[in-house]
């Protein structure tokens, strides 16, 4: 598992991009307090740019005007925030009981092989990510893969290849 | 042996967008509401014997009869859709498939409770579906069933949905009001208990997807109508998500009180593959596993488990085929809980990482008999000796499949499945 302690810099500022900062705008008036914006914030970031740097978490806490302590808890507490640059297709797969049941382990091994990464890894190209993640409620149609937020139910080697064939 | 209260439109095409729900009688049951009294609808909720669906039971109406009066602090209601419990599915079939239903029952619950602001918490992992569930509320929002005149009434609502980001715990009520304060999910001591002290410091009802589902049933049909469904303590109907080792896993809404084996074989096709039941986890993977013997005798209601030693929990059942490795799904189940612990308290933090350890080092073939009783002790300094319910959640389980399936762990420690061992670590 990646450290998720250690935020990395890009050099460059970051700043919510119209659509997000309509969003933020729109959100804020949602809660009574502003630190209430931290996680929706955080999304937002992931969103634009696919994972939380060190400017944007300084950004978050400017535009909410709170701590930047604050920001950076949450971003590392919360496991579903990329710390890091992920790959172009981030691939989660369910390693919790119904999918462990329903034997999980040879869509793993198999893209192990196939993408050449393990689980907690970026292919050297960029192109892939691969995350054992824990139960993502789709146990009635275990195993299961989430790509790019996207679920693919009832796998098995043959269904995962047919999606790998099917990416750009 | 299915039943269509929850599920009546989910089966209907386009059942989330609100042109389809409404001719399927969505928010039909909001004339009768507002011609209630607050108090009489928490009395008719009281009355049909609701139990919250989360995963505890404690009846609804009854949590709601604990806000203080006239604080003069605003109300909170939190609908609790983080839905993380494995084995647990059954929530996201109302987000997605009858968002309204939700939205209806929150408009239920919010003049029950004198509540004019909602957050419904939804787990992070859920991307389309919170898509589905936003698009609905704004359909809302623009038909007026939602906002400052919820159906033309002087009744203000709005309802927001805030995204977790993947922490098990935020399904603990006072996790998921930390979360939504924009904290890390680490449970709050209680009491006071969020009905006096909740967000924000004030007053708050959190309540699970499908109790709140369940309101435009009740409040539309009445309270004998829901009892006439299920048992005396267990009223109502439930969807339950059966997955593991069944020819058809999936989600299947059922009264309360019908015999497990008999759901197992009639409604999910029985065990897959012509195998024999090992085991059966009745409600999601921290209830207690019922050995085969004990699963002839229950029924799907909470005195029937809490007679045979488990929970009702979250309805998520899963069963276990003879070639279940009880040791390696003990694995399985404390890396989970220890992955998902938030650290706050030692005993869970420090405890589960060492039960970890020791059934991996039993796993490899290295463990001791010692280390069998050294797990059970561990079960025993953990439970019910942190802030929140999440250490108990894996200790219960662990301890019931140490009592129960013994002979799996012994045959580790004396040898007898080096091979076997070898072949998991792998």
């Amino acid at each position: 598992m990646s450290d998720r302690s250690q935020l990395i810099e890009t050099g460059k500022p970051f700043e919510f991009d119209a659509e997000r900062n309509a969003e933020f705008e729109r959100l804020i008036k949602c809660y009574p307090t502003r630190d209430s914006m931290i996680l929706p914030a955080l999304w937002l970031t992931q969103e634009q740019q696919g994972w939380i740097s060190a400017e944007a978490i300084a950004y978050i806490a400017d535009r909410i005007g709170t701590y930047a302590a604050k920001v950076y808890e949450a971003a590392t507490f919360y496991t579903m925030y990329h710390l890091r640059p992920m790959g172009t297709y981030h691939i989660c797969i369910c390693r919790t009981l119904s999918c462990w049941l329903r034997e999980k382990q040879e869509i793993v091994d198999f893209l192990a092989e196939e993408i050449g990464i393990t689980p907690g890894e970026v292919s050297d190209d960029g192109r892939f990510s691969l995350e054992e993640v824990e139960c993502l409620g789709h146990c009635g149609t275990a195993p299961v893969v989430q790509i790019n937020g996207e679920f693919h139910e009832e796998m098995n080697v043959e269904k995962m290849k047919a999606v790998l064939e099917g990416l750009e | 042996m299915e039943v269509k209260i929850l599920s009546a439109k989910f089966d209907i095409e386009n059942s989330h967008s609100l042109a389809v729900a409404r001719e399927h009688g969505a928010y039909k049951t909001l004339d009768k509401l507002f011609g209630m009294d607050p108090a009489d609808v928490i009395e008719e909720v009281k009355k049909s014997g609701l139990r919250g669906r989360g995963g505890a039971g404690f009846p609804a109406g009854i949590k709601w009869s604990f806000l203080p009066k006239d604080t003069g602090k605003p109300v909170y209601l939190a609908v609790n859709s983080d839905e993380s419990e494995p084995a647990t599915f059954k929530d996201r079939y109302i987000l997605v498939r009858d968002p309204h239903m939700l939205i209806e029952g929150i408009v239920i619950c919010c003049y029950a409770i004198g509540c004019h602001q909602t957050y419904i918490y939804i787990r992070g992992e859920y991307t389309s579906q919170v898509k589905i569930l936003q698009q609905a509320i704004d359909e809302a929002y623009e038909a007026g069933y939602l906002g400052e005149k919820v159906a033309g009434r002087d009744f203000k609502l709005d309802v927001t949905v805030h995204r977790g980001a993947g922490a098990y715990v935020c399904g603990e009520e006072t996790a998921l009001l930390e979360s939504i304060e924009g904290r890390k999910g680490q449970p709050r001591s209680k009491p006071p208990f969020p009905a006096v002290v909740g967000l924000y410091e004030c007053p708050t009802i959190i309540n699970n997807v499908q109790s709140i589902a369940s309101l435009p049933f009740i409040i539309d049909q009445g309270a004998d109508a829901y009892k006439a469904y299920g048992t005396e303590k267990s009223a109502g109907t439930h969807l339950f998500g059966i997955s593991g080792h069944v020819e058809k896993p999936g989600m299947y809404e059922l009264p309360l009180g019908l015999p497990l084996l008999e759901v197992i074989d009639k409604v999910a096709g029985g065990v897959w593959k012509g195998r024999a039941l090992k085991g059966v986890i009745p409600g999601g993977s921290s209830t207690p596993v019922l050995t085969a013997d004990e699963a002839k005798t229950v029924t799907l209601d909470y005195e029937s488990m809490a007679e045979h030693g488990t929970m009702f929990g979250s309805g998520g059942i899963v069963v276990l085929d003879d070639t279940v490795d009880c040791v390696a799904l003990v694995k399985n189940l404390i890396d989970f809980y220890h992955h998902e612990s938030c650290g706050q308290c030692t005993p869970c933090r420090e405890g589960l990482g060492w039960m970890l350890k020791i059934v991996k080092k039993i796993l490899a073939g290295l463990g001791e008999k010692s280390d069998i009783e050294l797990l059970l002790e561990l079960c025993d300094n953990i439970e019910m000796k942190t802030v929140c319910v999440l250490s108990a959640a894996c200790t219960m389980p662990v301890r019931s499949y140490l009592n129960k399936f013994r002979h799996e762990f012994e045959a580790y420690v004396e040898g007898g499945s080096l091979m076997q061992a070898a072949e998991i670590q792998k």
